[in-house]
């Protein structure tokens, strides 16, 4: 008994003498050094899979694909940080492209009309944050309102209609190199962009108000942090961001259409919270957003050479997202697994459970089988 | 203990008076906003006020309201169910595939079989928000694609067009044995239904004691993880209704059918009163905020609004509701004190 006891208090001395962030071991159990884990083996079983992977002229295509994304990401992790959210991003994104389209139709100078559009997704960023930080609504229910409203917009602004016809100097911005090398301009811009807002976020007082306000709101607001301003001006920056990506997707494609860009906020939040950003707020590094768009990017590549469809890959990208957060969730849960010991009724749940999906899994593929077959 | 909890919410509701009336003048609002819109409608067209016209925006609404229903208890546990369109998708398709197959197969089996698929898929996105502790936006965002990648993986990018489908399927929505189309009717028995269980069951009551205060449930011996895993659990089950039905309505299933539906049943919901921060809902507030959207749709085309402008009045009038009901709300507290 004596001996137990012994045992027990010893650990917590010894964790208070090797304090766990100077450990080797603790710095290996960082998220981000997961995500550099995953990009080596995703690498290295593509390399194995097709010989077009390690290709510089496709790696230098592909990363182009991923940059809108990449730009409306930069903003979403100051957003999910503040505990807050931002679903109307790629419809902002929607609207500033078409009113651009519909500016340059009407024979304005695309310059002219770029600035405009600009200025317009900044102006559909106040206004989610006017209604978030000074209405005090709720972000999910303003930014699904928005959703629709500027998405709906861009339909209003092009109808059936499609803006194409950009000059070259235009298109440059999503299809043009930097110099003669291989690297995209949208890539360096997304570099530049993403060293600066991981400065902000990680440097300045500006940041750690940030996960001041996603930790707790209340208590930062009663320190005299100006939160309403904070939101303010992080949802107007993801409107501006937004509507930059809207440019850069146009210029890269050409043409705009009223449906461009549908579904990428999806993506965007995807990236961000496989980087390792808690959607609760108050935890998450840009290092680790950037380094999960980089391992989805390759993830996404390497399917592609593989002739896998996007929506298939959805089903890999979708199962990541979860199991980034379920695996360390049921390692922690150790109560459960006792219980599991102890009661013989949550054997017979799981076993009930699992039947049930091996009966779904059955059904699933004996049903698609006659249809496929008769062509 | 937990028995007593319905009486003791409806006791302390009834006792402060102006809180009572605000909270029915929430419904009373949307009703005089319906109202109003009626007869501007019927003023600028007067084909509006018609039994054809009415019946065709009940079919409109009908999938919405019942999707809507089942994304309202997600919501006032504090949850959120994004997957519900992918269900759609995914159970539509198969069930399609299964009608193709065997034209023979009585119409209520497929039926059940749509509502033992969505069931399935439903308990998945519940284990994982329960047992793997994934919070409902990032669970129900994962098999939004994940339900959906298996839409393309199954069909292999093929579809089914109304030919292939036999009719006693099709009029399964559409038919009008009883006077109203079959499709108005289920949408009615599952709003009845619910109506029921949220309001005169213990459990209907525990999902409002789980939504409203997580830890005082759980102190009250209120189950809270057995209680989120049942709303995810319906949520796939009514998805898998309204595929059938949705199936059976458009005499198609394709790879994208239902995509994007998850955002307006969580705009009906929130029109409907629904707080997004959970514990608040009604079953009337939530079918009449899916009639208020049919007939704002409807009535944008009657009055010749370019439908290219349609999504953009819906978002804003979405943004109006949530804004007035805020105000409301911050007046109600302004009399309490």
């Amino acid at each position: 008994m004596k001996a137990q006891m012994i045992t027990e208090s010893q650990p917590s001395t010894l964790i208070s003498e090797f304090p766990p962030r100077h450990s080797f071991l603790y710095k290996f159990q960082r998220w981000e050094w997961m995500l550099v884990a995953l990009i080596l083996l995703d690498i290295l079983i593509n390399v194995r899979l097709s010989p077009f992977f390690l290709d510089a002229r496709n790696l230098s295509r592909t990363s182009s694909d991923f940059m809108e994304i990449g730009l409306m990401m930069l903003p979403m992790v100051f957003i999910i940080i503040t505990g807050n959210i931002d679903l109307s991003i790629a419809s902002n994104l929607g609207m500033s492209a078409s009113f651009m389209g519909l500016l340059h139709n009407n024979g304005v100078n695309i310059w002219v009309a770029a600035l405009a559009a600009l200025l317009l997704g900044t102006l559909g960023g106040m206004l989610n944050g006017y209604l978030v930080a000074r209405v005090k609504l709720p972000s999910l229910v303003v930014t699904l309102g928005t959703y629709a409203f500027y998405r709906g917009l861009a339909y209003g602004f092009l109808g059936d209609q499609a803006a194409r016809g950009y000059p070259e100097a235009f298109t440059y911005l999503g299809q043009g190199r930097m110099f003669d090398t291989l690297i995209p301009f949208s890539v360096a811009l997304f570099i530049v962009l993403a060293i600066v807002f991981g400065l902000v976020l990680h440097r300045t007082t500006f940041g750690r108000y940030l996960y001041a306000i996603g930790n707790n709101e209340n208590a930062t607001l009663y320190s005299g942090v100006p939160v309403e301003r904070i939101k303010f001006i992080i949802y107007t920056l993801s409107g501006f961001m937004a509507a930059l990506a809207g440019l850069i997707l146009a210029a890269r494609f050409g043409s705009t259409r009223p449906d461009i860009g549908t579904g990428l906020e999806l993506a965007v939040i995807t990236a961000v919270v496989l980087g390792g950003v808690d959607i609760n707020g108050g935890r998450g590094t840009m290092l680790g957003a950037v380094l999960s768009l980089f391992l989805i990017g390759l993830m996404r590549f390497g399917m592609g050479l593989l002739n896998i469809q996007g929506q298939v890959q959805g089903v890999v990208i979708g199962l990541l997202l979860i199991l980034s957060i379920l695996l360390p969730n049921i390692a922690q849960q150790a109560s459960f697994l006792k219980r599991f010991q102890r009661n013989g009724q949550l054997v017979f749940a799981v076993l009930g459970v699992l039947l049930m999906f091996v009966a779904f899994l059955l059904f699933f593929f004996w049903s698609r089988a006659p249809i496929l077959a008769g062509g | 203990m937990t028995a007593q909890t319905p009486t003791a919410i409806q006791t302390s509701v009834a006792r402060e008076g102006i809180l009572w009336t605000l909270i029915r003048f929430r419904e009373a609002g949307i009703s005089l906003f319906i109202f109003i819109l009626v007869i501007a409608v019927t003023l600028r067209a007067p084909s509006f006020l018609t039994l054809d016209n009415f019946q065709d925006i009940l079919l409109n609404i009908s999938i919405l309201a019942i999707v809507a229903l089942a994304q309202t208890m997600v919501i006032i546990t504090r949850g959120i169910d994004l997957s519900v369109s992918s269900m759609i998708g995914l159970v539509g398709m198969m069930v399609a595939f299964v009608v193709k197959e065997n034209p023979e197969i009585p119409v209520l089996l497929t039926v059940l079989l749509g509502m033992a698929l969505g069931t399935v898929l439903g308990t998945f996105n519940g284990l994982i928000i329960t047992f793997g502790r994934v919070p409902p936006i990032i669970a129900t965002l994962g098999t939004l694609s994940i339900y959906r990648g298996l839409v393309f993986y199954y069909s292999q990018g093929t579809w089914i067009n109304s030919f292939e489908l036999p009719v006693a399927f099709k009029t399964l929505s559409k038919g009008t044995p009883l006077g109203l189309p079959n499709m108005v009717l289920i949408a009615i028995l599952v709003a009845v239904v619910v109506y029921f269980f949220l309001n005169y069951t213990r459990t209907g009551r525990d999902i409002f004691a789980v939504g409203s205060n997580p830890e005082a449930a759980q102190f009250t011996g209120i189950r809270k993880q057995r209680i989120t895993f049942l709303v995810y659990l319906i949520s796939g089950l009514l998805s898998g209704l309204a595929a059938v039905l949705w199936v059976s309505r458009f005499e198609s299933a394709q790879t994208n059918t239902a995509a994007g539906f998850e955002l307006q049943t969580v705009a009906a919901s929130v029109v409907g009163g629904v707080s997004i921060s959970g514990g608040v809902g009604t079953v009337t507030g939530v079918v009449l905020g899916a009639l208020l959207l049919g007939i704002i749709q409807n009535s944008l085309t009657l009055i010749r609004i370019s439908p290219f402008w349609q999504l953009a009045a819906q978002g804003l009038l979405i943004l109006i509701a949530v804004i007035s009901d805020k105000w409301i709300l911050s007046r109600l507290e302004r009399t309490d004190k």
